[in-house]
């Protein structure tokens, strides 16, 4: 973590935040390798679809858990919410997908707005129980009302129109790739620009210490129930992307199991650092993918292993662990200078 | 007498029965809590080895039911031990969240370990036969399984109580409790007082799982299905170790349970939940929790 600067004046603090914000050699890099993978790799794009919404969602994750330091384990109720109101649209005869993806947003944003009169009140362990208690909630709701939501079959007879009215979403998943990619990197820079402005700044003296921010005059409450918010919203889109890209909403994308999977995403790529979860989702989906292959019963246990060693021997899973190793790299090389 | 009298003390007696059953699992939890600050949230691990300690007792040694049940108290309690020296102690000092993920990890492991052991589907299972029939006095009809529940249960509270606050290692406990640093002073020593009494909590946490699979069910899913029970028992009951608390929890929670099966049967788990978050939104330190 670069240490906060004493600020002599307003220039000095604005200039600070500028280099935060300035793009890094590997991000566009990083963004023409998902561009290359519809290229070089046809045949798993619908891997790289879910990959890339997997992502988004553990991008909403890190969002409160990396900036503003609140553990939940509840965050796939706003992934299932927005999943299941793009998906209701397009069943009730609104089949337009950018409007789903609108609406389902907002949809996400408004639950996480009633959840987060409770969320800002409870700490620790009363936090995960609170944050698991709206996801089962939920969940036992969305089982009961069969008649709405399919209940444990899930919704099924989701068609959307082609986007923009020229593309279809083409069984290979083409499109849906390409779509998935624009909107994922249009939410990232939207979350890109959040981090790394003082109200993010505030979000992280919130993680740090969040007995000290309020005798600082910064409203923690009031930073986290908007950053609450936020998180929601973009899980809220993520479900949506999902409901569109595979035409289908299933009863456990509000379910537990994906709030817990989407956490150990987050920590194998690291958090706190905007792009742990697009390497955590991609290692982690990647790993499934070939793991199910395998053995589809046991594979939670290499999953369960990988969490317990990213833990124990890593600072902040894999972007961590990269960190580290290039500032031992650049130590090594400035300790014993070059003959 | 009148029926929904009846039907009301029938609830009151099966709730409290399962109470009784929920706070044997994770009163172990409570006071690991209370004692080092850890959030074992693999506490359901434990409780689903002792499950599976009796079932492959019965099928493939003959045991009766009853006799398993020390059997899972130790052997969890043993497994416990090893788990707490490797990898627990290393964790003490880290951050919750740290703690909460590497019990995550556990519970990956767990599951599909006693997938890979003893199958993924539910286990099959039979109480023996004087514990399943309903025992008559006068006009009210009880469980003898629930009856059994409420007598393990209270013996077990009973002599939890006693231990805490009758005995030398109980105040031992108490003390590290209440200011670990303070009780170092004095020269407890209170890494093997807190190796002692994870122990004891998870070979309770076995001993529950082995009970309660007549109430429960076991199947390698069970750390997760479950993990929201014991969520409820120590937020609830406040999370400073207080057994108090996790008693007073555990019968509400069972209560509740009983009650939304009894009175409105298609509400399923909800009742818990919406419960659980009431509390949590009056009390949010816990009913016996410090501010």
């Amino acid at each position: 973590m670069t240490a906060i600067p004493e600020t002599k004046s307003r220039i000095g603090s604005i200039d600070w935040f500028r280099a935060q914000a300035r793009w890094r050699w590997y991000e566009p890099v990083f963004w023409l390798g998902a561009v290359a993978w519809y290229f070089l790799l046809p045949t798993y794009l619908p891997l790289g679809t879910q990959i890339l919404v997997a992502a988004l969602f553990a991008l909403s994750l890190d969002l409160i858990l990396g900036y503003g330091g609140i553990v939940s384990l509840g965050q796939s109720t706003f992934f299932g919410v927005g999943a299941y109101t793009a998906g209701l649209l397009a069943t009730h005869g609104w089949h337009e997908p950018l409007s789903c993806l609108l609406a389902a947003s907002a949809a996400a944003a408004l639950a996480g707005w009633i959840c987060s009169f409770v969320i800002v009140r409870v700490q620790g362990i009363a936090l995960l129980l609170v944050t698991l208690g709206i996801n089962l909630v939920l969940y036992e709701a969305a089982n009961k009302a069969y008649t709405i939501t399919g209940g444990a079959d899930g919704l099924q007879g989701i068609e959307f129109s082609p986007l923009l009215g020229i593309f279809h979403f083409d069984i290979y998943g083409r499109a849906a790739y390409i779509y998935t990619l624009i909107v994922v990197f249009l939410a990232f820079l939207v979350a890109r620009r959040i981090v790394h402005s003082p109200f993010g700044l505030a979000l992280k003296g919130m993680r740090e210490n969040w007995k000290r921010m309020p005798t600082l005059g910064a409203g923690l409450r009031r930073h986290g129930t908007l950053i609450f918010v936020l998180s929601a919203t973009i899980a809220g889109l993520s479900g949506a992307l999902l409901a569109e890209s595979v035409q289908f909403v299933a009863l456990d994308s509000l379910g537990v199991q994906r709030s817990v999977d989407v956490l150990t995403m987050l920590i194998v790529g690291g958090t706190g650092v905007l792009y742990g979860s697009f390497v955590g989702a991609t290692v982690y989906m990647v790993f499934r993918d070939q793991l199910s292959d395998l053995n589809p019963a046991y594979w939670y246990f290499w999953i369960g292993l990988m969490l317990v060693l990213v833990v124990l021997f890593t600072r902040n899973g894999i972007v961590g662990a990269l960190e580290d190793l290039s500032a031992w790299i650049e130590k090594k090389r400035r300790g014993a200078p070059s003959s | 007498m009148f029926p929904i009298f009846q039907g009301f003390v029938q609830v009151l007696f099966d709730g409290v029965a399962f109470g009784m059953l929920l706070f044997v699992m994770s009163v172990g939890l409570a006071i690991t809590l209370g004692l080092m600050r850890f959030a074992n949230l693999a506490h359901g691990s434990f409780a689903m080895l002792g499950g599976f300690t009796t079932t492959t007792l019965m099928k493939h040694a003959g045991w009766p039911f009853l006799a398993t049940l020390p059997v899972a108290f130790v052997i969890v309690a043993l497994v416990s031990v090893v788990l707490e020296r490797f990898l627990y102690r290393r964790m003490y000092r880290a951050k919750e969240l740290d703690q909460v993920l590497l019990t995550v990890g556990i519970i990956y492991m767990s599951i599909a370990g006693a997938a890979y052991v003893w199958g993924p589907e539910p286990q099959a299972f039979a109480l023996p036969d004087y514990l399943t029939t309903y025992q008559q006095v006068g006009w009210f009809s009880f469980s003898r399984y629930g009856a059994l529940l409420l007598a393990i249960g209270t013996i077990l509270t009973l002599a939890i109580f006693f231990g805490l606050e009758r005995t030398r290692f109980g105040a031992m406990i108490r003390a590290a409790v209440d200011d670990r640093r303070v009780a170092l002073g004095v020269g407890i020593n209170v890494n093997l007082v807190f190796t002692i009494t994870f122990a004891i909590g998870s070979g309770l946490a076995g001993l529950g799982g082995a009970l309660g699979i007549n109430a429960l069910g076991l199947d390698p899913s069970f750390p997760i299905e479950y993990l929201v029970f014991f969520l409820i028992v120590v937020s609830i009951g406040g999370t400073a170790g207080s057994v108090k608390g996790a008693l007073a929890a555990s019968l509400l929670l069972g209560l509740c349970d009983e009650a939304g099966k009894y009175y409105v049967p298609q509400t399923g788990a909800f009742i818990i939940y919406v419960v659980m978050l009431l509390v949590m939104l009056w009390r949010p330190n816990g009913l016996y929790g410090r501010a």
